[in-house]
């Protein structure tokens, strides 16, 4: 193919003259000074999520300092630390331990229920089973949150297909000696704590697997072949190489679980007991009894659990398997 | 266990991993069957009979359509919104580095890197403090917010893949800046921005958690639920209902991993 190579005439001059117009001299200015440019694409977004954003945090966390007056219920707008002593009470010390316990247990139930799927996804599939796996952990990661308690709420209510189930395997004796136990039990499944913990592990469990299969993945599969061939057990093998290895994902997705049940009010409102959470307690505070100084500092709670977590998180690695 | 190559799985991790799929896929397939159930007052398991009627049910009720006519405003704005900031910076972000880039990228993820409950009660705190009154308006700023998120996690990973010397040659061959963009810039990142728009879609037609405390009485699709979730109406349509909303997430979102297969991530992480 012959290419027809124009040469440059000798009269051209060797700066070009700028472009001309408006949208020429534009053109020219962001060329010739980037920094101008990066200013301007920042402007819009750092703009609108500071305002919005950040703005909105400090004006929840000011208000945290307010206090509400018991006699007219109108807020008090000086600075006060009594709305945080409030927390303090026996009632809601109750409230934040019993989120906490909740948080931590289903963080633990997820990584168990996540461990398999991850090994395997990283490890055994290939090409298209790959990609099904994937699709497999999105799908339900991004399908809608109401419509997945709503499918639990049909699957745990007393005439659902949980009883269903037990009735048909006779073993309804099993689920009613369950429901009579203190602290765990209740009417139904779909009124007990037991409820409330399988949606909570249900709806976070993608958020797990998700930074376990890609932790998984970093493992160089010869070294779980060199375990074994140095005759470690399938189970020796996982608690001294595997586990350690997956350990910073594990904790990279303890970040979600724990911070969403943290946060969540909306699961034990619709499946659970008529004990709070600490999401049911914020909900509650600034809506029916109007107390956004209390509803501000039980959020600071979640923050401050969650700043300490991250921090701790950091230094164990987690970041990188994100 | 010896290191043979090619192995397969040990069957007991066979079985561990499928039932862990099925418990993430079953409940969901659930709600399909429950559409078409004759009963009407419980949540009665096997279904008694099979009927289409209560699609006609819903399809008669205006409050479905109003509520569904709120979501799809509320995400087509947001997520407008969202592209244009989400794609400002992401391009501000990949091209350079600066002074304060890691918290500009910490400030984008914070919205829903911190639960719901939080990004809804500062919003509403900031309305009430402001005097801002609730409407539409209020709506699609919280959710403008937690989607820009989603766009930029697209766009910046099509950034890093996409080289600059694309665009040092477009600018030799004499294009001024604004002809860059358009004829270089934009077809090399348009299939993630689309994919990041459908996601970030999508997420704006599930949020409920920030909605409730940024709306006053208006009712989006996830609201909507809600309200039948704790007073139930007519149980059957909110069946209907929650089939199709896994429909109408489930497209956006296997449309998106298609565009982005190669290469990008499509996680925007969660709510």
């Amino acid at each position: 193919m012959s290419v027809d190579v124009t040469m440059p005439r000798a009269t051209a001059p060797a700066i070009l003259p700028g472009s001309g117009g408006m949208r020429g001299a534009l053109s020219d200015l962001f060329w010739r000074r980037p920094q101008l440019l990066l200013l301007l694409m920042l402007l819009p977004p750092v703009l609108w999520l500071g305002i919005v954003y950040i703005g909105s945090l400090f004006a929840l966390l000011a208000q945290s300092f307010f206090s509400i007056d018991e006699f007219s219920g109108l807020i008090n707008r000086q600075f006060t630390l009594k709305t945080y002593g409030d927390l303090l009470q026996a009632a809601n010390l109750d409230i934040i331990l019993r989120t906490v316990t909740m948080a931590a247990l289903v963080t633990v139930a997820s990584a168990i229920v996540a461990f398999p799927i991850a090994y395997y996804a990283a490890r055994y599939a290939r090409g298209r089973w790959k990609a099904l796996f994937y699709l497999g952990v999105m799908l339900p990661l991004w399908s809608s949150y109401l419509v997945k308690i709503y499918a639990w709420k049909l699957i745990l209510a007393k005439e659902g297909i949980l009883t269903w189930l037990f009735g048909k395997l006779h073993l309804q004796w099993l689920l009613d000696a369950w429901l009579s136990l203190p602290v765990v039990g209740g009417n139904s499944l779909s009124v007990s704590f037991t409820g409330t913990f399988i949606v909570f592990v249900y709806v976070w469990l993608p958020f797990m697997i998700l930074p376990v299969q890609a932790a998984l993945e970093r493992v160089p599969g010869n070294l779980v072949e060199a375990s074994s061939d140095l005759g470690a057990s399938p189970g020796q093998t996982f608690r001294n190489v595997l586990f350690p290895l997956a350990l910073p994902g594990i904790v990279a997705g303890s970040i979600f679980t724990f911070s969403l049940t943290l946060g969540d009010y909306i699961i034990p409102q619709i499946i659970g007991t008529s004990r709070l959470f600490i999401g049911q307690a914020v909900y509650s505070q600034q809506g029916t009894a109007g107390n956004i100084p209390l509803a501000a500092a039980f959020t600071v709670v979640p923050i401050v659990i969650m700043g300490f977590y991250l921090w701790g998180a950091k230094r164990m690695g987690a970041f990188d398997a994100l | 266990m010896r290191s043979d190559r090619g192995q397969s799985a040990p069957l007991g991790l066979k079985i561990a991993a499928a039932c862990g799929l099925l418990f993430l896929h079953l409940p969901i397939l659930l709600i399909f069957v429950y559409a078409f159930t004759t009963e009407e007052k419980s949540f009665v398991w096997p279904p008694p009979g099979l009927t289409t009627q209560w699609f006609a049910v819903t399809w008669n009720r205006p409050d479905v359509w109003e509520a569904l006519s709120l979501s799809v405003r509320v995400a087509a704005i947001s997520t407008t919104i969202a592209l244009v900031l989400g794609t400002l910076c992401a391009a501000a972000v990949s091209r350079t580095k600066f002074f304060g880039r890691e918290t500009i990228s910490l400030l984008v993820i914070l919205p829903i890197a911190l639960p719901g409950i939080i990004t809804g009660i500062a919003l509403r705190s900031a309305f009430s403090l402001a005097d801002i009154p609730f409407s539409f308006w209020t709506i699609v700023l919280g959710h403008a917010t937690f989607c820009v998120v989603v766009v930029y996690n697209n766009a910046v990973a099509r950034f890093r893949r996409t080289s600059g010397s694309m665009i040092e040659a477009s600018m030799d061959l004499g294009a001024d800046g604004f002809q860059t963009f358009r004829h270089v810039v934009l077809p090399n990142i348009a299939t993630a921005l689309l994919a990041g728009g459908m996601l970030a879609f999508a997420l704006s037609f599930d949020e409920v958690i920030v909605t409730t405390f940024t709306a006053g009485q208006q009712q989006t699709v996830p609201i909507w639920m809600l309200e039948e979730l704790i007073r139930p109406r007519q149980r059957p349509v909110t069946n209907v209902v929650a089939m199709v909303v896994v429909l109408v997430t489930l497209l956006p979102i296997l449309f998106a991993y298609y565009l982005t297969r190669d290469g990008d991530q499509i996680a925007g992480s969660g709510k």
